[in-house]
């Protein structure tokens, strides 16, 4: 019996090794995003302190004639508004083009939908706050008759569009995920197909419909580029029609001229690890809520 | 016997392929109909035909009129959700929705407007005593339907279709997919509802056949061979055809 | 029991619930117009892009670099900036991605590992572009003491775009028959020899998928590559890149429209980038569907 050569074990080894490091690398990245993150970010939260780091409403890192102060509460305020108005808006239209595409679109139609949707998913954020500026924000000025149109709501309406293909794409696959025997029982008992696909078809699919949101919530806290340019930049407490900031754009906006090392820049990265803890939480919670249903 | 539907010259195409060929047929009122015959010889399409479940089917074409009601079910009027409201269907694989045993019942009578909590706790009850299930789920009428066992599925089943207060019941296959015990207790609750219901049932199993049906038809190939008292069928089939399916020589 | 009751006589059709033909009615119109609403937002946003964009398209914009002196725009140093960071990006998470891959199909044996790359995998897809910034800010420029530009912002689409070629290559390497790699380790062959004759070369429409999709992220990406790559305008070449303040056509747009505000310059790269992006597209379906057959 012919045995294997100390080389071609070694090979054989060497490879498998290879293979190993480039999956531990993706762990990798996780880790030391999330520990450098937290590197950066704790200094500023220290000094600041956290109570007043989170809580306080204030944000004025440059300030020269009185005490700076880092109270980021309205960024905070702004995302979880600015989220949540998108993702009232868009789960709806969202779920309601799923139910469309999945049951009741005739096939062509069906192929064109399925093709916008795909193209707005693939355009980049800075077209979609380009056009925002160039429309929204003068239309909204107008209408509601201010000085600047840039306010939340312009920011709302972008993320809207942007978290849709998300939450049409997911739906649709849990939807059509439904068994039709679920679907021909309706029937038979003398449902129409409108009330079989909103009274079977949806709860039946309620799980992934979940996800379906809980992918709109986390695109539309992390969104920066679509916004920025639409939404005013100016640190209030959020309101519909005022001009706002929220956790990214903040940091995207004051990093490029924070000076480096200072305690503005270190609030900057502070705001980010809040953003990051933010994400991560929501994940989690949302994916036990959705976990824990589905083996209810 | 009183005749609750009566097909004539009832055709059926899928695309090109045509599946039923002139079926005529009267269908006796409070009696079990067994639709017997071999694999994809039509069976289970001619029940389909009876609620107009093939419409669901694309490319599906029908000529024909069955008359029920004194109307032909197929005119362009009707109003189809109506119609499957008084001709209920039971499938081969139990399909409770995956919703409590409760709403699984009121399901049909809330999609047909009735809200009234009373009521619906009413034909609720009535329609599992009416399937033989009421003492076994009584006590868990919120809990899931998919905890149920394969037989109590089907059971289920069937009062859900009996709670919209159907005139038919058309069962397809019901028992194909369960346990023996399971079978007979569905095949005594069919003997049971023939009182109040007409039952028109495809089978597999011609044994069971003879066990409960009252009268049975004979398709092979998309024709109606035969149609007469199951007792007759059995002991002197009319058609050279029956004679041989019966006796095992195909099928 | 079933009681002995009277026969219930066949009752006559109802005229119609008003209420319940409204509700049908409702909810179909719901469903269409919600359909037709996101074609309609899709043809107004490419339509009105175009409208906006394609009248500054000038051969001029499109070769030259912008200059104060000479009063005049042109984005070339953008366009072979986004060229540079696909290069870059692309040379190594394409390695990379794949190696991972095959070692989660072909390789691993310890299931706890497994899983835990992939929910490492499945982590960098939930995180914001705008924390890659930051990370890539944190660990590229000032950890490794990388300077702004081509290689800093490269190397931080890497980690944004690693989970793509991770799962695209896996599902395509999932698709190769195992009768395949049976047939070629009984003749003898060993693994890898197996792997790189046998499943990779019938992986290779999956792989090319994930390679398209990813670039169209990169070409898309912007909030990653603010402070990692740069905003600035100058052409340079592939190695001054590097290591130099180097804004892509992305990061241009945002910088012409809202800091210089030309917006007509900014339109025209957005007609640019919705172009690459349709292309993009479009390739990637055909990958896919060839994958498919």
């Amino acid at each position: 019996m012919k045995n294997k050569t100390k080389w071609q074990e070694l090979t054989e080894k060497g490879i498998n090794a290879v293979f190993m490091l480039c999956g531990i690398v993706a762990v990798g990245f996780v880790l030391c995003i999330t520990v450098h993150l937290v590197i950066a970010g704790l200094p500023a939260i220290m000094k600041i302190g956290l109570p007043t780091f989170l809580f306080g409403t204030t944000w004025q890192p440059t300030a020269t004639t009185t005490e700076p102060s880092f109270g980021i509460l309205p960024f905070i305020l702004t995302s979880i508004y600015g989220t949540a108005g998108a993702v009232l808006i868009g789960v709806p239209i969202g779920l309601l083009t799923a139910i469309f595409l999945a049951k009741a679109a005739p096939p062509k139609f069906a192929k064109l939908i399925h093709t916008a949707v795909e193209l707005l998913a693939g355009i980049p954020s800075v077209v979609y706050g380009l056009v925002g500026m160039i429309i929204l924000v003068p239309g909204i000025q107008r209408a509601f008759d201010l000085p600047s149109g840039a306010t939340l709501l312009a920011a709302i309406i972008v993320l809207t569009i942007m978290i849709l293909p998300s939450i049409i794409n997911v739906s649709e696959t849990a939807l059509r995920a439904v068994p039709r025997e679920y679907e021909e029982a309706s029937m038979a008992l003398g449902a129409t197909e409108m009330e079989t696909f909103f009274r079977v078809s949806v709860p039946a699919a309620k799980s992934g419909i979940a996800a379906a949101v809980v992918l709109g919530v986390g695109r539309a806290i992390g969104e920066a580029m679509a916004i920025i340019m639409v939404s005013g930049n100016v640190a209030n407490l959020p309101g519909l029609l005022t001009s706002v900031r929220f956790m990214t754009t903040a940091i995207a906006s004051e990093m490029a001229y924070a000076a480096a090392g200072s305690l503005q820049q270190q609030a900057l990265f502070s705001i980010g690890l809040v953003l990051f803890l933010f994400i991560m939480m929501i994940n989690v919670f949302l994916n036990v809520f959705v976990k824990g249903r589905r083996t209810a | 016997m009183d005749t609750i539907m009566e097909v004539k010259d009832l055709n059926l195409w899928y695309g090109d392929h045509h599946a039923l060929h002139d079926i005529n047929v009267d269908i006796p009122k409070n009696q079990i109909t067994a639709l017997i015959g071999p694999s994809g010889c039509g069976k289970s399409t001619f029940l389909k035909t009876l609620n107009r479940m093939n419409d669901l089917v694309e490319n599906v074409k029908i000529t024909g009129n069955i008359i029920y009601n004194n109307e032909n079910i197929y005119a362009p009027k009707v109003d189809v959700t109506w119609l499957r409201k008084r001709i209920g269907m039971v499938f081969q694989k139990p399909n409770p929705f995956p919703m409590s045993i409760y709403d699984n019942i009121a399901y049909g009578p809330r999609t047909h407007g009735i809200t009234s909590k009373v009521k619906l706790d009413n034909i609720v009850e009535k329609s599992l005593k009416d399937a033989a299930i009421w003492d076994e789920v009584k006590d868990r009428l919120n809990t899931s339907a998919l905890g149920m066992s394969g037989g109590q599925q089907q059971r289920l089943c069937i009062a859900r279709a009996l709670a919209v207060e159907p005139d038919i019941l058309l069962m397809d296959e019901s028992t194909s997919a369960l346990d023996p015990i399971s079978t007979g207790k569905i095949e005594e609750l069919a003997v049971e509802l023939k009182k109040k219901y007409t039952v028109v049932m495809v089978t597999h199993n011609m044994q069971q056949a003879v066990r409960i049906s009252d009268y049975c038809a004979f398709f092979l190939l998309g024709d109606l061979v035969e149609f007469s008292k199951t007792e007759e069928m059995f002991s002197m089939p009319k058609d050279r055809r029956t004679e041989d399916y019966i006796t095992g020589r195909f099928g | 029991m079933v009681e002995n009751v009277a026969v219930s006589q066949p009752v006559a059709q109802p005229t119609g619930f008003s209420k319940r033909k409204l509700w049908n009615q409702g909810a179909k119109a719901l469903i269409w117009g919600s359909a037709i609403l996101t074609c309609v937002l899709l043809a107004f946003l490419i339509g009105y892009i175009f409208y906006r964009g394609v009248p500054y398209l000038s051969w001029e914009l499109l070769t030259s670099q912008s200059s104060y002196v000479k009063k005049t725009i042109g984005i070339l140093p953008n366009l072979m900036n986004t060229l540079y960071i696909i290069l870059v990006a692309m040379v190594i998470v394409l390695p990379l991605g794949t190696g991972a891959a095959i070692y989660l199909t072909e390789y691993a044996t310890n299931k706890k590992l497994v899983k835990l790359i992939e929910f490492a995998s499945e982590a960098l897809t939930g995180i914001p572009s705008i924390i890659f910034g930051l990370a890539g800010l944190v660990l590229f420029s000032e950890m490794f003491g990388l300077k702004q530009g081509i290689l800093a912002g490269g190397l931080t689409l890497v980690m944004m775009v690693l989970p793509v070629i991770i799962r695209t290559t896996q599902e395509s390497l999932k698709t190769v028959p195992n009768a395949y790699r049976e047939g070629s380790l009984a003749m003898g062959a060993s693994k890898w020899h197996m792997v790189r004759t046998v499943v990779l070369p019938n992986a290779v429409d999956g792989i090319v998928t994930g390679c398209i999709l990813s670039i169209g992220r990169i070409v898309g990406e912007s909030a990653a590559l603010l402070f990692t790559a740069g905003f600035g305008l100058v052409l340079n070449d592939f190695f001054t890149a590097l290591e130099s303040s180097s804004a892509t056509l992305t990061v241009a747009l945002y910088v012409y429209a809202s800091e210089r505000g030309e917006t007509n310059v900014a339109f025209a790269i957005a007609v640019i980038l919705m172009t690459l992006t349709l292309i993009l597209n479009f390739s990637a379906n055909y990958a896919a569907k060839k994958l498919k057959n």
